[in-house]
């Protein structure tokens, strides 16, 4: 595998530096200004979006809604009322169509905590520590809802360092500095990618949603992969990578199915033959190949 | 682990090797997330509870039913004009991310449109409150009578006068002040029936650790048995009192002499000048004879 340090020189070199960090910056961009839309009510008084991640109020009437938090509320047998249902209606179709975990790499907050431990992990060529199945997040994901039905209450969101964080930030810290530091040093020292690729039940959540979501990662011109590796080596959820890269053969992809998937768009910005690309799911399996070089999907 | 399998062919040993270490991986896995669910489950219950002194916003769900509606995502707090709401914070020591004032720092302040609760998007607060004057944060309780200066014998009042239900939720009795023997003392009683617990009492209240507080009704308030009946109000309801009524007693007493029962007791009718000769009385009714 390629050398941390090394990994999009390529991309670089072919594309320049916008081309192969286009996607990381918006993805920076979209994360921080959801950030700043939320602190901008408290801060300075302008009240676009109004609550936190957990629920909110867009221009005063949009109501939405986390479908986390929905699906504990219903496991502890209540019935929300009707602003909790149609915002978590409008919140599940835009992530239906945008892609499932686009929350967690265009909007959690927690993602830039670890990222950077990731990319610090990597740099330290920290190795080793606790390996968890890609499947442990639907585990949780159980975990929780039968926590809420034991306890009767949203027992996870006293631990959920998302919405802690996040609410943290909007409505006074407390002790949150201790929960970003705890989920950093997790990733960096215990599990590579831990949280946020193999414990996070909301990620989890997401992933189910993100299973029929049209928006997809297509890796159109695989046959140019030249097997750098690079993508993957950024990709947060790499085994969602090969079934479409290297399918080619079983008659498998090119467009990324798999829930995981984040639509970080990553491995868009460090494939220096520029094999992937966002793009729709039709037209997938052979079909897409006979029609490369000519017409370009979507 | 006893028994050893024996092994056919190697191709379904390995098929067994798979299908084991498949459910060992399960069974592994089901064990760290379970336990991991019972720590925080364990640590959710206990750092769940409300202390007495959090009070939660007007139309807020018993306590338990409230645990499970609210987002914690802080609408009512954003949209209570006085700001007297927080959003518990981790280390606060209250249900993290729930909403909660104190009523010493500030109490509510009872608005007639109830701003924070038709915001609120699951019913945590429930929407059904749209009369403040029914919310029921808490009860407030004259809790300690040696330091409120009304029982001092002074006036004071406050608590009666800053009451938002004024003259219905606090009213003042008054009553003989038995040290100075010529003064009245005031005293601030509080009426379950009206009080709302928006805490306005405890707030203004004028000593250095207020004499009046606002409890948690599940932590003051008594119930009467469901059974009970209060006489008096079944009497007045049907008219008439509703067991067989007690016989008038009768009191064997002289002429001219009446007893009145819970009353003034004996009464002479008019003050006889007694006969000269004491038979006469003994004997009287008995001139024919």
């Amino acid at each position: 595998m390629a050398d941390y340090s090394e990994v999009g020189k390529e991309a670089v070199e072919a594309k320049g530096w916008w081309g192969a960090y286009r996607w990381l910056l918006l993805r920076r961009f979209s994360q921080v200004t959801v950030f700043l839309l939320f602190l901008l009510g408290p801060v300075a008084g302008v009240w676009i979006i109004k609550g936190n991640l957990s629920s909110s109020l867009l221009l005063d009437r949009v109501p939405m809604t986390e479908p986390i938090l929905f699906v504990q509320m219903l496991a502890a047998g209540m019935v929300p009322a009707a602003d909790a249902l149609i915002g978590v209606l409008i919140v599940a179709l835009f992530y239906l169509v945008v892609g499932g975990r686009v929350f967690c790499s265009w909007v959690c907050p927690l993602n830039l905590v670890t990222d950077t431990a990731y990319w610090l992990r990597e740099r330290l060529g920290i190795r080793g520590g606790a390996r968890f199945g890609r499947g442990l997040r639907y585990w949780m994901l159980g975990m929780v809802l039968v926590l809420s039905a034991i306890t009767g209450t949203l027992a996870f969101e006293m631990f959920n360092p998302v919405s802690i964080v996040q609410r943290g930030i909007i409505f006074g810290m407390g002790l949150v500095w201790a929960v970003i530091l705890a989920v950093f040093l997790f990733d960096l020292l215990v599990a590579k990618r831990g949280w946020c690729s193999h414990l996070c039940p909301m990620g989890g959540l997401y992933g189910l949603i993100g299973y029929f979501s049209p928006l997809r990662v297509r890796a159109d011109r695989r046959a140019d992969c030249n097997d750098c590796m690079d993508c993957f080596v950024v990709c947060p959820e790499p085994q969602v990578i090969k079934p479409a890269l290297k399918g080619a053969g079983k008659g498998i992809g090119p467009v990324i199915l798999a829930g995981e998937c984040t639509n970080c768009g990553r491995c868009i910005d460090v494939c220096s033959k520029d094999v992937f690309k966002f793009g729709l799911r039709f037209n997938n399996e052979e079909k897409v190949e006979g029609l490369r070089g000519t017409a370009q999907p979507l | 682990m006893g028994t050893k399998v024996n092994d056919d062919n190697s191709s379904s040993g390995a098929g067994r090797a798979t299908r084991r270490q498949f459910l060992a991986d399960m069974a592994r896995t089901a064990c760290g997330v379970g336990l991991l669910g019972l720590g925080i489950g364990v640590y959710s219950q206990r750092a769940g509870a409300l202390p007495a002194e959090a009070l939660r916003p007007p139309g807020a769900l018993p306590e338990e039913e409230f645990l499970a509606a609210c987002t914690r995502c802080g609408l009512c707090v954003r949209d209570c004009p006085y700001d007297m709401l927080h959003l518990a914070r981790l280390g606060d020591g209250v249900p993290l991310g729930t909403p909660y004032f104190y009523a010493r720092q500030a109490g509510c302040e009872m608005c007639e449109d109830i701003p924070c609760v038709p915001v609120c998007p699951t019913g945590a607060l429930s929407h059904g409150l749209t009369d403040i004057n029914k919310a029921r944060m808490g009860l407030a309780v004259l809790s300690d009578q040696e330091t409120c200066v009304a029982f001092l014998g002074l006036r004071c009042e406050v608590c009666f006068n800053i009451c938002p239900i004024r003259g219905k939720a606090i009213t003042l009795e008054t009553e003989h002040n038995v040290r100075s023997g010529k003064h009245a003392r005031f005293l601030p009683v509080v009426h379950s029936e009206h009080c709302t617990g928006c805490g306005k009492c405890e707030e203004a209240c004028i000593l250095d650790e207020s004499a009046i507080r606002i409890l948690p009704n599940r932590l003051v308030q008594g119930k009467l048995g469901a059974h009970y009946r209060k006489g008096w109000e079944e009497k007045a309801k049907a008219g008439e009192a509703l067991v067989t009524p007690d016989l008038e007693h009768r009191y064997n007493l002289p002429e001219g002499v009446r007893y009145e029962h819970g009353g003034r007791g004996l009464i002479l009718e008019k003050a006889e000048t007694p006969p000269s000769n004491p038979a006469d009385i003994l004997n009287r009714g008995l001139e024919g004879r």
